[in-house]
């Protein structure tokens, strides 16, 4: 079933699936197909009813979609997952100092480990955040650290999301339908915990509070409204937090502190968990014209009256330009080599580098910059000679504005179909939590999967879909 | 609470009652239609004014058809009050207010509108009318059901209802102001029995037709409606029964919140002023005049609780 | 020296105001030539909500208008000692590190016209160049009350060929930039020979020269400022540095009258 070049996580050893999946691939075999066709549509009937969607832009009016979901769970092992998080614990510490050093002593770029161009003309870089020191020192509370695999010990980190990573309430529902769907593998299988992800957020952001608060914290979660893409997450996270999902129209300062208006009056809230970007969370003192926001919301933060979290300015450490950059990052700042292995990359703002990836264009993955969820971006070896030419002009045009990167050979993890188990390409995104306390990852993260043959585009905005992700306690 | 959470709430439930409303005045438009001897009349556009909507209907649509008319109240999303744009807007801002209502509620919302938009995805004809109807109807008891058996009764709770019953107050005082002059005294011959078309148009639309027979008996007098609609506090869509409601859960709120507010005074007025006459009183004041101080006197209510609960900045 | 400044503005608007913020940078720097003796700040029809100091240090108050208000007074005055340093600012300090200066902002994006500028200056001292310059706009762009818009570019300043300290002090920071130095904007009070009462506030502009530090340019009035020359608030341009910014909801029109004193005790 392994198709060549791919490595499969079930598939590749030649006569047996390979040990993590052992017991799954038993019992899967041992199952009747018409039973489980039957639990895949109850599974997606339940998502329906649940209202687990995402707007779609780009369309007149916002439509909610579902994320196709399959049955085969991603199984990653004990020790596998050890090596993993030690890698992403260490990344994340690293990016963290990052910040920190960029906006206080820039001791990096006096070392020469970055160039200074790649920061001061840096659009992610927020110059109003020079010197401010973010309450507990956290910059990044929530961090998506987006990996993929091509052996099995070759793990490749693909971007880092140090803004306001989403999915995470996909990996939780993903786990409950799956634990209300086939209780019985879970009896039989030691898969780790996630379904308190909810629980350790709430913990770690109100471990994030501006000190010298009297009592427990307020947290409030702040969403851009419900034709968000991600409002469904929003709605589910501030609910299962026990938090107030709140709109900008909903606060307001008040007493030099961030208020939100209850139906008693404005109440103080300390740790605002935002999923606005940075732009237009302060039509004060960024885009006047953002109706996201709250005017002079950044104020109360420089006042020290307020945590954001993650704080503003964070886009400069998973910048793609500076993604190139890791590897010295976290050797700087860490003194260790860096776990995780970074996929190589070419800064087309580089002549050499640009004349490289014209040549090559067809073979490589090309991003934008400052892009996100596979808006903008050429998979050289899936696109047709048309688009390839097309994508040739814009990065001639603006050579900054793009990385490029080798296809890689992502694995493949067989899921559910008509005919039968079939391989299809995933990636992993980790999510991390950090407070001043510490850091806590939970094992797995949502697994994303390309439900077209062949594609290597898992991003849910391109018809990707997700799958219950297992670290198993071996 | 946030006050925009109230506000979500608040006009969750008015949509729904909205939705459900508006269902029950298309049957019965349709019931008379079916049901009426004699040369054709125009049932539809009374039943559009009811619904405040037949001046844009009259933009729309050059004449009153059967067709069009139930086009338009059931689903045009030109036509805000629509059941379909009543079924939209109350899932809106359930979406909205997801942290305060229960997973059942939401459930049940989420499923009505999925169930609803289906099944009002294309025109309906006449023969699936009453299957069509009767499922908006199922559909929105049933969160109507979720909210009374999963929802703590606490200030979620208070503002649901509220909207609730200023919403089927509104729909009453509409229904009979609508219809008014067919219960004025002097229409027609004095004491003479109304028109049985025109009682069963009003009770109907109340879903109140067999209530009003326990009640009151077979014969049918103007001022027995009027009574019972407007005063008869057993009547679930009466005036007073809604208007005590809203006035037990602004009370509600005010015990948890431990603050009366304007809104209180102004609930109890309204009890108070047009709640405690007899029915002569209302036929002496002038019942026209009277229903149009009441649905003033909602609306107020309605303006003075998005101010004291906050429900915008 | 000491000068003894009061700074009024107010503002009236032609209907109740039920919100707004207002986020000041009015109060002088302290630093090695000019030391703050007092300042107080007194609001009428609002309220102050926190004060903090941004990243180029300036002291900036955030102040909320009172519900229903139709005037708002912002009065600050005090005593500042001065010392004549001869232009130069000093080394620079601050959080903000010295190569943000070489940035462009929306305001200060260079172009045709301010390369055109740039390619009259000839070779030479450091200093010498960045005087050149300074002569060159004040006699390209003409002084003109009231003749520039405030949300002007400098390069719309260059092609009105007028305008006000604000756009000759942006059209020299974005010539200075396009030249190498790293250059900022200053806004505050100037004392003035023949009379106490000022127009406005003043703003001029600051390039770093490797081995002196910050240096001053007064474009405007053709001189490096002295000691009658009092800085509030620096930024990469107005933006940054402006005495008042706000937000209103509602849609209230305004007028604004501010009035400025500046005396030698």
């Amino acid at each position: 079933m392994s198709e060549g070049r791919f490595f499969d996580e079930m598939w590749a050893q030649e006569d047996a699936a390979r040990p993590p999946y052992n017991s799954f691939y038993s019992w899967i075999t041992h199952e009747d197909p018409a039973r489980l066709r039957a639990k895949q549509r109850e599974a997606e009937e339940v998502f329906r009813l649940t209202g687990i969607t995402f707007n779609v832009y780009g369309r007149k009016e916002a439509e909610e979609r579902l994320i196709p979901f399959d049955i085969v769970p991603r199984i990653i092992s004990g020790r596998e997952w050890q090596k993993l998080s030690r890698g992403i614990e260490q990344r994340v510490i690293a990016i963290n100092a990052f910040l920190h050093d960029i906006y206080h002593r820039q001791e990096i770029l006096k070392a020469g480990r970055v160039p200074v161009e790649m920061i001061a003309g840096n659009e992610a870089l927020l110059p109003q955040m020079m010197g401010v020191m973010p309450p507990g020192g956290v910059y990044t509370h929530i961090v998506g650290i987006d990996l993929v695999r091509t052996g099995e010990d070759e793990f490749f980190v693909l971007e880092d999301n140090a803004r306001t990573p989403s999915g995470v309430s996909y990996m939780l529902e993903n786990r409950e339908t799956m634990l209300s769907m086939f209780p019985e593998l879970f009896a039989q299988e030691k898969v780790r915990n996630v379904s308190n992800y909810p629980l350790l957020l709430q913990k770690s952001l109100a471990e994030s509070a501006p000190s010298g608060i009297p009592g427990d914290p307020t947290v409030a979660l702040l969403t851009p409204g419900i034709y968000n893409s991600a409002y469904f997450e929003h709605s589910f996270l501030a609910n299962n937090m026990g938090v107030e999902l709140v709109e900008g129209h909903d606060l307001r300062v008040v007493d030099g502190r961030l208020c939100m208006r209850t139906t008693q009056g404005y109440d103080p809230i300390d740790v605002l968990y935002r999923r606005v970007d940075d732009e237009f969370l302060d039509p004060l003192n960024f885009k006047p014209e953002s109706t996201l926001g709250v005017p002079g919301l950044f104020d109360v933060y420089r006042s020290g009256a307020v945590t954001l979290a993650n704080a503003p300015g964070t886009g400069i450490a998973d910048d793609k330009a500076i993604y190139s950059y890791m590897p010295d990052i976290v050797e700087f700042y860490t003194g260790e080599k860096a776990i995780l292995q970074n996929v190589p990359t070419w800064r087309c703002s580089d002549p050499d580098s640009l004349k490289y990836v014209l040549d090559n264009l067809a073979e490589l993955v090309v991003k934008e910059v400052h892009g996100s969820g596979g808006y903008g971006m050429l998979v050289g070896p899936a696109a047709s000679k048309k688009d390839v030419e097309a994508f040739r002009k814009k990065l001639k045009a603006r050579p900054a504005n793009y990385i490029a990167q080798p296809t890689l050979a992502l694995s493949t993890v067989p899921i559910f179909t008509k005919s039968g188990l079939a391989p299809r390409h995933v990636d992993l995104r980790p999510f991390v939590l950090m407070s001043p306390e510490g850091i806590r990852i939970t094992p797995g993260g949502l697994t994303r999967v390309a439900m077209k043959k062949g594609s290597l585009v898992v991003n849910s905005s391109q018809g990707g879909g997700t799958k219950d992700t297992w670290v198993l306690d071996d | 609470m946030l006050g925009k959470t109230a506000n979500g709430l608040y006009w969750m439930f008015r949509y729904l009652e909205r939705a459900e409303n508006n269902a029950r005045l298309i049957e019965t438009g349709q019931r008379i239609a079916l049901t009426r001897s004699g040369a054709p009349t125009d049932e539809w556009t009374p039943v559009m004014k009811t619904t405040g909507t037949d001046l844009s209907y009259a933009q729309k649509y050059d004449t009153v058809t059967k067709e069009s008319a139930i086009d338009w109240m059931l689903r045009d999303p030109e036509n805000p009050s629509s059941v379909r744009s009543s079924i939209e807007a109350a899932r809106q801002n359930a979406r909205m207010v997801r942290t305060a209502v229960t997973a059942e509620v939401w459930g049940a919302m989420n499923g009505c509108y999925i169930d609803v938009k289906s099944a009002l995805a294309r025109r309906v004809n006449e023969r699936d009318l009453p299957n069509v109807l009767g499922l908006i109807r199922q559909r929105t008891a049933l969160v109507r059901g979720a909210t009374h058996g999963t929802m703590l009764r606490n200030d979620s709770y208070d503002f649901a209802r509220i909207g609730t019953f200023l919403e089927r107050a509104d729909n009453t005082a509409r229904i009979l102001d609508t219809k008014y002059y067919v219960l004025l005294p002097t229409s027609a011959s004095v004491g003479s029995h109304l028109d049985n078309i025109q009682w069963e148009t009003i009770l109907r639309s109340v879903s109140g037709a067999a209530g009003f027979r326990k009640a009151y008996g077979q014969k049918v007098k103007p001022s027995e409606i009027v009574d019972f609609l407007v005063l008869d506090k057993r009547m679930p869509r009466s005036l007073n029964f809604c208007c005590q409601k809203i006035r037990d859960n602004l009370g509600y709120l005010a015990s948890e919140y431990g603050q009366r507010l304007e809104a209180h005074q102004m609930a109890d007025d309204m009890c108070r002023r047009f709640m405690s006459h007899d029915v002569e009183a209302i036929f002496d004041y002038g019942l026209h005049e009277y229903i149009q101080d009441v649905v003033a006197a909602l609306n107020a209510l309605g303006h003075q609780i998005e101010r004291d609960y906050r429900f915008f900045a | 020296m000491i000068l003894s400044i009061s700074h009024a503005t107010r503002y009236k608007f032609d209907a109740p105001v039920s919100y707004g913020l207002q986020q000041l940078r009015q109060t002088p720097k302290s630093y090695r030539a000019q030391s703050v003796l007092t300042w107080t700040t007194r609001l009428t029809g609002a309220k102050k909500q926190l004060e903090f100091d941004d990243y180029h240090r300036n002291r900036v108050e955030l102040i909320s208008l009172n519900d229903g208000v139709e005037e708002l007074v912002i009065e600050s005055e005090g005593r500042v000692e001065m010392a004549d340093t001869h232009g130069i600012v000093g080394p620079h300090a601050g959080p903000a590190p010295l190569w943000l200066f070489a940035r462009a902002t929306p305001l200060t994006q260079s172009g045709r016209g301010t390369r055109s500028i740039v390619s009259q200056i000839s070779n030479g001292e450091p200093l010498d160049r960045l005087h050149a310059l300074s002569a060159l706009i004040k006699d390209q762009i003409a002084y003109e009350v009231g003749a520039s818009e405030s949300h002007w570019t400098a390069e719309e300043a260059v092609a009105a060929a007028k305008g006000v300290c604000q756009d000759h002090t942006h059209v020299f920071i974005t010539c200075a930039r396009i030249m190498g130095f790293p250059a900022r904007y200053s806004s505050g009070f100037l004392l003035l020979d023949d009379r106490e009462e000022q127009e406005a506030t003043h703003a001029w502009a600051e390039a770093y020269v490797d081995g002196l530090g910050w240096v001053g340019f007064d474009v405007s009035n053709g001189i490096s400022p002295d000691e009658r020359y009092v800085r509030v608030a620096t930024g990469l341009d107005y933006s940054d540095a402006a005495p008042i910014r706000g937000v209103r909801m509602g849609n209230a029109e305004e007028s604004l009258s501010v009035a400025v004193k500046v005396a030698q005790q």
